[in-house]
């Protein structure tokens, strides 16, 4: 029970903020992959940045569990599905997660693309012995690593450097790029009225 | 109008922050496949059953790593499920506080009028094939932009950053050949 009270509560607080920072709007989703504006990927570097930060600083304060973490395995198939995952994002202004805030936000289209990710996620299963069979899902480079090798847990790293410092590490410098990325890289002067 | 990118940021900073001190990093591309899976599963009820140790499915995808994703289907009110519902109701109640969405916008955003016209039929074509391919992709690698790319690269995961490196090597070119206008 306690699980689903914190599904909700963090939930909606990620649905809430997904569309308060432009995230579900294929408008400033279009602007930011096509270079013109990159207020959103401002918002997100300094996301990652300040997420990981406090995980890896509570991390070795003892106020987060290490056991929480939750490090998916690098193959093939990885970079190639996040080449499709990329030119459909591009194409539709959404991935998996805002889209279907979009669509609860009213956006149509939304609804659309939901059915479509349906479609896509089915097709993928039926044709997942075929990825299996390609040795493309094999695990490359070590698998399920982290960059460095962060103490009690159970991944292991592809370096020995120490993984919560590297991580706060990282974590500055996502924040620094945040910071000196410009807003508008291509120029194109003022700011076009933005929609709604 | 949207935060700005400072205030935005360590907000979204903080909601992964807090998933990861309280239950696991954020992921949603699993929960399509969980969808269908129920969809499936109560068409055919044979496609997924229950086993001595656990669930299992006729499908291998649905029974790899021991039942896991056969085991969501069987019980969708478990955590991931549940998350995915909210994030669309708090996207909801936010859009809502705010006014909501003009009547233009909740039928296609301004970038595509600008670049491709008013054709409804057109735009909803492109969200669906781009859906298709959206999630294809993400279950190919194994997550998507939350699972992969922000928390990923959150817990400096070497796949969160080689997902990153092909989203971005074919979103950006992709983007840039559609989108000439800005909307």
């Amino acid at each position: 029970m306690t699980s689903i009270i914190l599904a909700i509560v963090i939930g909606a607080a990620f649905g809430a903020v997904l569309d308060r920072i432009g995230a579900t709007n294929p408008n400033w989703i279009g602007k930011m992959l096509s270079l013109k504006n990159l207020h959103l990927m401002k918002t997100i570097l300094l996301a990652i940045g300040t997420g990981s930060i406090l995980m890896f600083a509570g991390q070795m304060i003892g106020l987060v569990d290490v056991g929480h973490m939750s490090v998916k395995t690098a193959y093939v198939g990885v970079f190639i599905g996040g080449l499709l995952l990329g030119a459909g994002w591009a194409a539709s202004g959404f991935c998996p997660g805002t889209g279907v805030c979009a669509a609860a936000s009213g956006r149509k289209d939304g609804l659309f693309f939901i059915a479509g990710g349906l479609l896509g996620a089915a097709a993928y299963m039926v044709t997942y012995p075929a990825w299996k069979a390609s040795g493309m899902l094999d695990a490359i480079a070590g698998g399920a690593v982290t960059l460095g090798t962060v103490p009690g847990s159970k991944y292991e790293g592809i370096t020995g450097m120490s993984g919560d410092i590297l991580g706060i590490i990282l974590g500055l410098a996502f924040v620094v790029v945040a910071f000196v990325l410009p807003e508008r890289p291509m120029g194109g002067g003022a700011e076009p009225v933005p929609a709604e | 109008m949207v935060l700005n990118w400072k205030t935005g940021g360590v907000l979204l900073g903080f909601v992964f922050f807090l998933a990861v001190l309280l239950v696991k990093p954020i992921g949603v591309s699993t929960q399509f496949v969980i969808l269908d899976g129920i969809i499936g599963d109560a068409v055919n009820s044979e496609l997924v059953t229950k086993t001595e140790e656990g669930y299992t499915s006729t499908n291998a995808y649905l029974a790899k790593s021991g039942g896991k994703y056969a085991k969501s289907v069987a019980n969708p009110l478990n955590y991931s499920f549940i998350f995915v519902l909210a994030m669309m109701a708090g996207a909801f109640l936010s859009t809502m506080a705010r006014g909501g969405l003009s009547k233009d916008e909740r039928t296609m955003p301004a970038i595509w009028r600008a670049n491709f016209g008013d054709s409804a039929a057109k735009r909803y074509a492109v969200a669906f094939i781009g859906g298709f391919i959206v999630l294809y992709g993400a279950r190919l690698a194994g997550g998507c932009t939350s699972g992969h790319m922000m928390s990923g690269m959150m817990q400096t995961a070497l796949s969160g950053y080689l997902f990153a490196a092909g989203a971005f090597a074919a979103a950006v070119p992709v983007a840039m050949i559609m989108y000439k206008k800005e909307g």
